[in-house]
């Protein structure tokens, strides 16, 4: 993908996606502070509307295609012809699945373009759908993040999960097997990232709540994975995946008599903390898991004490 | 017209219009990739009849004014891919030829899709069979060319 | 000049070729119909023309009915036309008389509707029947062969093709681009199915090579250039220097003892990059010849200019070494070529699911060779990267063959070395083997009984397609080990292996250059990328260019025995060629009309060969006939027709379009 080492001084259009409105809250507010520590505009698209993520897209194909075409199509016609950065790694396979069928076939084009006149939209062309993860490797570069740490990162060794649907079937954001834009990030702002097999190996998605024992075995095999490497904390940048590592690990370690309170962090949230951010404005405090390593990690006594 | 002359446009009660399309195969890529073609079993459709030449720098611009004169309503030239020529580079002579053809053919008044120029190379069977269903369907579409013009009548002036 | 079209008696001849052509074409009704066609006296169908009976019956025919032209309607000119042209002379009658119908590969097995196959194959008839009219009588031209052979690539075809050639008492000329003869044969260890040591029955082959008077052995040397023709070839041979002169070499290998590097610093190729060795080697011990090579990338003498020569200083008297060699092309005449420059093995890494340079105790069934080679890099022993030895190892089938990914086809080799392997690194290690395989391919003498005995041996043999090669450990016998993960197809279920060392039997490809080698010497790749034979089953060792045979895995994957089997059929060729002394060209040569010949000079710059030249005194073009090849492109040039060619002379062609077209 042929992008230059610059950001878009224009900024970039950014859609949250339920998620990040509701769990995932973490998610938004600390990419909204990244953002505004990295000076780089972020305006939320206007008006968007639900993509369905990939639960829509299983029962109802063409209905979840059209719901994603007038997300486009109002990115399409936001003024200032910029990219649409997209968090959720559920909407953004989504959008970017729509995109891509909608070219390949014409049936659905065509059905596409029919919806969206019907609602006096224009058409969907040529929006880039993209992931944060893939907008900081390339647009910002590796080298240009390393020059804007501010702080040492306290932690310790973290394991980088990508989930499955970043890389899957679209290679764009990171390559499908053993991806490492996030791990070389991280090393380069002084986060030391383990060797982690299962990177991309799914955390079950909703799968813990509708058959929640093998939903929540997925994520035991992630979590242990991970601490048999070393790793102190896993990195993520999906909400569910994040949802579901941090949320059974109680039941988990109830079921298997193995300890587990791993601190699961959003990317945004330590990339946010190393580069100078407010701790305050990370979204830190609303996980379940790990909570006292994020305090002695990432909140400082002052700031423990400053932090309501 | 000469009673020995088939009617290439359909009457009435002919069914269909199936175009007669001539193509010109180069002896050692496209010839090879349609006997390919015919090991592999591969079916396309029946209205192409192939005349064989060496090379397909061979092929002189007449032969496919002649060949749509004489009633084809489309011709095909198959040669190697540019750098694959047997001889080197009788391929690159043909494509500056076909240039100039082209807009002959235009000014003529034949459309475009009558006439094609593919490179096949000897492994690509496959390539043969879609290129002459392609091709077939197009000069279908366009119907038959009525610019044939009997033996007899070459030799005579036309009446301002 | 075109005869009087009315006086020819032409014979028409429509072939079933059983069910080929008869099923869908009605053969009986297109020679009915060509019995009607001007200057048609005879119009037969027959079940198989190129049979004894049905070339006989063309002969008869001929002198009953007097006929003096001949057209056959049947398969691919490509294959019987020199078949029946061998006919038409037989019976008296001049070869070029025949013109060839392809109602076959063009007609009847490609099209599935009978009325429209069967009136093309009418439309073609009678084109070929009003073009064969115009057939002048030709001669083919004699041309003598030059009994010289050149045999490009000494691997073990190479090599067998080169000496069958040379006991035959014919000159080779044998080019190999390594430092030494062997090929990817002098890496093995064993060879299946009878686990002869590789090295013992190539070696002597390889010395043959070096003693025999009749072969001429050119190493660190490469073909650059081809000119001239079937028979006549004129190649351009590069030769590399070696920094040390052969004959002043003895082998003694005292320079690579002295070298100021006391340890090697770059990867040792022949040992797949598990050793290094220095900048002055020799490729491996038994290396033919059995001289030294400098490599000038890795040597300080090239880089600064500033080495303390301590090689030089061991060659002492002989003088063998010399810095300043130069490469040097030399131009060699050869009658034939036989090509054998062989295969490459697929790259791993291509595959990042298994694991290849992720963990280190991942390797490549050739790095594995080398492993359990006793002149290898750990000296026959087994081991990890760590030096302990495995307990358990996995070897998987297929890597980069029988996959959409990568490469559709099957490298034919694997399961049997695969097998192999999993005997050997038993015998020297003990460990568990797991075989993983798709299907178990065994097809030649003795294979199907080698498999069984490695069943008897207890190998574990897990019918699946792994899916990837993980460190990550379930529980803590899987620590510190790479786990498989498999579905076993024949048990059904996903199955998790825990192993020390993964074996990755990667396939064969074509050489990393096979495309531009192949335009060298003018012959074509097939669709996989290896070069193309003339027909995959009665002349696999032959290409469309009269005079380059093809040997060995350069044509397609395949084992030693057919190696060595190809490699003698192509010597075989290359000999039929050469004992027939002379050379019939096919006369599709271009000429020119004097006398109409204007002197505009489009034709000269036209021809690719330097055929034509431009007669100063009579202010006129001439093609000289040596020259031609008959691509005809001066001939379309000509803007005033002069130039004509034999075999497709505008009018013939001409002919055949209004035929085709049924136009008056």
């Amino acid at each position: 993908m042929p992008h230059s080492r610059k950001p878009d001084p224009k900024g970039y259009l950014y859609f949250p996606g339920c998620s990040l409105k509701a769990t995932g809250v973490a998610y938004q507010e600390s990419m909204l502070e990244l953002f505004r520590r990295l000076d780089l505009p972020l305006e939320e698209l206007d008006d968007w509307n639900c993509c369905g993520a990939t639960s829509y897209m299983a029962v109802d194909e063409e209905s979840a295609f059209l719901l994603s075409a007038r997300n486009l199509s109002l990115a399409h016609q936001a003024p200032g012809n910029r990219d649409l950065l997209v968090p959720c790694a559920a909407c953004y396979l989504v959008l970017r699945k729509t995109q891509d069928y909608a070219e390949k076939y014409p049936s659905i084009r065509q059905e596409v373009s029919e919806s969206l006149r019907a609602a006096n939209l224009p058409d969907m062309n040529s929006v880039k759908v993209r992931h944060p993860l893939e907008m900081l490797y390339n647009d910002l570069g590796v080298e240009a993040l390393k020059a804007k740490v501010k702080r040492r990162w306290r932690g310790g060794h973290v394991a980088c999960y990508y989930g499955c649907q970043v890389v899957r079937p679209y290679d764009e954001v990171d390559r499908p097997h053993n991806p490492m834009r996030m791990d070389e990030i991280l090393r380069a702002v002084g986060v030391p990232t383990v060797d982690y097999a299962l990177k991309t190996k799914c955390c079950g998605g909703s799968l813990t709540g509708t058959i929640h024992d093998v939903g929540v075995r997925l994520n035991y095999i992630l979590l242990k994975e991970a601490a048999r490497k070393g790793a102190q904390a896993i990195v993520t940048i999906c909400p569910l995946c994040q949802f579901n590592l941090d949320t059974y690990q109680k039941e988990i370690s109830k079921a298997t008599g193995e300890h587990f309170d791993v601190p699961i962090l959003y990317l945004t949230q330590v990339l946010g903390w190393v580069l100078g951010g407010d701790p305050g404005k990370l979204g830190l405090k609303r996980a379940i898991s790990g909570q006292e390593q994020v305090k002695n990690w990432m909140l400082s006594y002052e700031e423990v004490e400053s932090y309501v | 017209m000469p009673e020995d002359l088939v009617q290439l446009s359909p009457g009435a009660d002919e069914g269909p219009f199936e175009p007669k399309i001539v193509a010109f195969f180069c002896n050692w890529c496209t010839y090879l990739a349609a006997d390919l073609a015919g090991t592999s079993r591969f079916k396309y459709a029946p209205n192409i009849r192939v005349i064989r030449v060496m090379c397909s720098g061979r092929i002189d611009p007449q032969f496919v004014l002649d060949a749509f004169a004489k009633g084809a309503d489309g011709v095909l030239i198959g040669g190697c891919h540019p750098g694959d020529c047997h001889y080197q580079e009788g391929n690159y002579k043909t494509y500056r030829r076909i240039q100039v053809l082209k807009r002959m053919l235009r000014d003529l008044g034949i459309e475009e899709d009558r006439f094609r120029l593919e490179w096949i190379s000897a492994a690509e069977g496959d390539k043969v069979r879609t290129v002459v269903n392609d091709m077939v369907e197009k000069v279908r579409a366009l119907g038959p060319l009525k610019m044939q013009v009997p033996e007899e009548a070459f030799p005579e002036e036309v009446p301002a | 000049m075109s005869e009087n079209r009315q006086s020819v008696r032409v014979g028409v001849y429509v072939c079933h070729c059983g069910h080929n052509i008869g099923a869908v074409v009605d053969c009986k009704a297109v020679a009915d119909y060509a019995a009607n066609l001007p200057n048609v006296v005879i119009s037969r169908d027959y079940k198989y023309m190129c049979s004894d009976p049905g070339q006989e019956l063309i002969q008869q025919d001929i002198k009953e009915f007097h006929l003096d032209r001949v057209v056959v309607a049947s398969c691919s000119p490509l294959l019987h036309e020199h078949t029946f042209r061998e006919v038409l002379a037989h019976a008296g009658l001049n070869s070029f008389y025949l013109q060839m119908v392809n109602i076959r590969e063009h007609d009847s097995w490609v099209h599935e509707d009978r009325a429209a196959a069967t009136e093309k194959a009418k439309d073609l008839v009678r084109a070929a029947v009003r073009r064969v009219a115009l057939h002048r009588p030709l001669e083919r031209r004699q041309v003598p062969i030059n009994p010289r052979v050149l045999v490009v690539g000494g691997g073990i075809a190479g090599i067998h093709a080169a000496l069958t050639l040379a006991n035959a008492g014919k000159k080779v000329v044998l080019v190999e681009r390594e430092p030494s003869i062997g090929g990817h044969m002098a890496k093995f260890d064993k060879t299946f199915p009878t686990l002869d040591c590789a090295a013992c029955i190539l070696t002597p082959k390889m010395s043959q090579v070096r003693n025999h008077p009749n072969i001429t052995l050119w190493t660190l040397s490469e073909v650059t250039k081809v000119d001239g023709y079937m028979g006549n070839y004129q190649v351009t041979v590069k030769h590399w220097p070696r920094y040390v002169i052969e004959d002043l070499c003895i082998g003694c290998q005292e320079c690579i003892e002295a070298c100021v590097f006391k340890a090697g610093k770059t990867e040792d190729e022949f040992n797949e990059g598990l050793a290094k060795r220095k900048p002055i080697y020799i490729p491996f011990p038994q290396a033919v010849p059995q001289t030294v090579v400098i490599d000038p990338d890795a040597c300080i003498q090239f880089k600064s200019g500033r080495c303390k020569k301590t090689c030089v200083e061991a060659c002492g008297e002989r003088k063998a070494i010399r810095f300043d060699q130069q490469e040097v092309e030399e131009v060699v005449d050869v009658g034939c070529i036989i090509i054998a420059t062989g295969f490459k093995t697929f790259d791993a890494a291509r595959v990042p699911d298994l694991g290849y340079g992720v963990y280190p105790n991942v390797y490549t069934a050739l790095e594995v060779e080398r492993l359990v080679n006793a002149s290898g890099p750990t000296g026959g022993e087994v081991v990890l990267r760590d030096g302990s030895k495995p307990q358990a190892i996995g070897i998987i089938h297929c890597v980069g063959s029988r996959d959409a990914r990568t490469n559709p086809h099957c490298s034919r080799v694997c399961c049997m070395y695969s097998l192999k392997l999993a005997h050997l690194l038993k015998e020297h290690t003990g460990a568990e083997i797991f075989n993983f395989y798709i299907d178990m391919r065994t097809p030649g003498k003795g294979f199907e009984e080698f498999y069984q005995k490695l069943l008897h041996e207890g190998v574990h043999m897990i019918r699946g397609k792994v899916a990837e090669v993980t460190d990550w450990a379930l529980d803590p016998s899987e620590e510190g080990k790479l786990v498989l993960r498999v579905e076993d197809t024949l048990a059904g279920f996903v199955r998790r292996i825990p192993v020390d060392m993964v074996v990755l039997s990667t396939g064969l490809e074509p050489q990393e250059d096979a495309s531009e080698v192949r335009r060298l010497f003018n012959i074509s790749c097939s669709a996989g990328g290896f070069f193309l034979e003339r027909h995959p089953k009665l002349a696999p060792v032959s290409t469309f260019s009269d005079g380059i045979f093809l040997a060995g895995c350069c044509q397609g994957p395949k084992d030693i025995p057919d190696t060595v089997a190809q490699a003698g059929a192509a010597a075989a060729e290359a000999m039929a060629l050469i004992d027939a002394q002379v050379q019939e060209m096919e006369p599709n040569t271009a000429f020119i009309v004097e006398q109409e010949c204007c002197g505009c000079k489009t034709c000269i710059p036209m021809c690719p060969y330097s055929a034509i030249s431009f007669k100063e005194d009579l202010k006129v073009a001439w093609i000289n006939e040596a020259l031609c090849k008959g691509c005809g492109t001066c001939v379309a040039a000509c803007p005033s027709g002069t130039i004509k060619q034999n075999l497709f002379e505008d009018e013939e062609i001409y002919e055949e379009i209004k035929g085709v077209l049924n136009y008056a």
